[in-house]
């Protein structure tokens, strides 16, 4: 794989039934490519975890996924209204999801402690009012 | 042990199999969908109460080799039909969740 692949996908903020639709397509892609399927399970499972964060916080976003020859670089933009406090968010358990996603058996507060145990490495660019972007690496061994 | 075999010996409806002969792998028992999902096992039967879409997409991100509805629980044809298009295998029961755990022990 000499060249770098990379995919795009739009997040719909209001469909949350349908997320997660980029990360199991983004799941047989890597496929495809032969990547070793303990790679794809943690690349697949932290974008997802993503993917739901936008929705649920941000209204949606891009999700683009980068396949490289070293690492598999997953980035999220969003334009939502920012996270205020880092450290807190990271902390297993904190949440501000509303209830009615809590029925759903998201919000536990588990989603950025997720991506952070299943990514290589993990950075979080967030302004309030303006957006968050996370970019995530995945080595390929 | 096979999905199919489990379904047969611990007498789990089914409500989707397009995969019955994926290998069983350990189970993990959850509802709230981001814990399991970082912490079921690839192969795991995954028994929760938990039947909305969202447990499809989890359940073939984690690659848990089937999904075991508990207490009943019944699902709806859009999630049915997401599953079956999906590959993924779905069965369920009356137990409760602790007593479906029991029913598989040994097998899994």
């Amino acid at each position: 794989m000499g060249e770098e692949l990379v995919f795009t996908f739009d997040v719909d903020g209001d469909d949350f039934t349908s997320a997660g639709q980029a990360s199991v397509q983004i799941k047989k892609n890597l496929r495809q490519l032969g990547i070793n399927p303990e790679i794809i399970r943690r690349v697949s499972i932290a974008m997802y975890e993503g993917e739901i964060n936008m929705v649920i916080h941000a209204g949606g976003g891009e999700a683009t996924v980068k396949v490289c020859e070293d690492y598999i670089e997953i980035i999220l933009k969003d334009s939502g209204p920012g996270i205020k406090n880092i450290d807190q968010a990271m902390q297993e358990g904190f949440s501000t999801a509303p209830d009615r996603i809590r029925s759903l058996g998201f919000g536990a507060g588990m989603g950025l402690p997720n991506m952070k145990r299943y990514t290589d490495s993990m950075e979080i660019d967030s302004t309030v009012g303006v957006g968050t972007t996370v970019v995530m690496r995945v080595n390929i061994v | 042990m096979k999905v199919r075999e489990i379904a047969e010996k611990a007498e789990l409806k089914i409500l989707s199999m397009p995969d019955p002969e994926r290998e069983v792998i350990g189970a993990y028992m959850g509802d709230l969908l981001s814990w399991v999902m970082g912490r079921a096992g690839e192969s795991n039967v995954w028994i929760t109460i938990m039947s909305n879409i969202n447990v499809v997409a989890v359940a073939s991100l984690a690659d848990v080799s089937c999904v075991i509805l508990s207490e009943g629980v019944e699902l709806e044809e859009d999630v049915l039909n997401a599953a079956k298009e999906k590959g993924i295998n779905i069965l369920s029961t009356n137990l409760p969740s602790y007593e479906t755990a029991i029913a598989l022990s040994g097998m899994v």
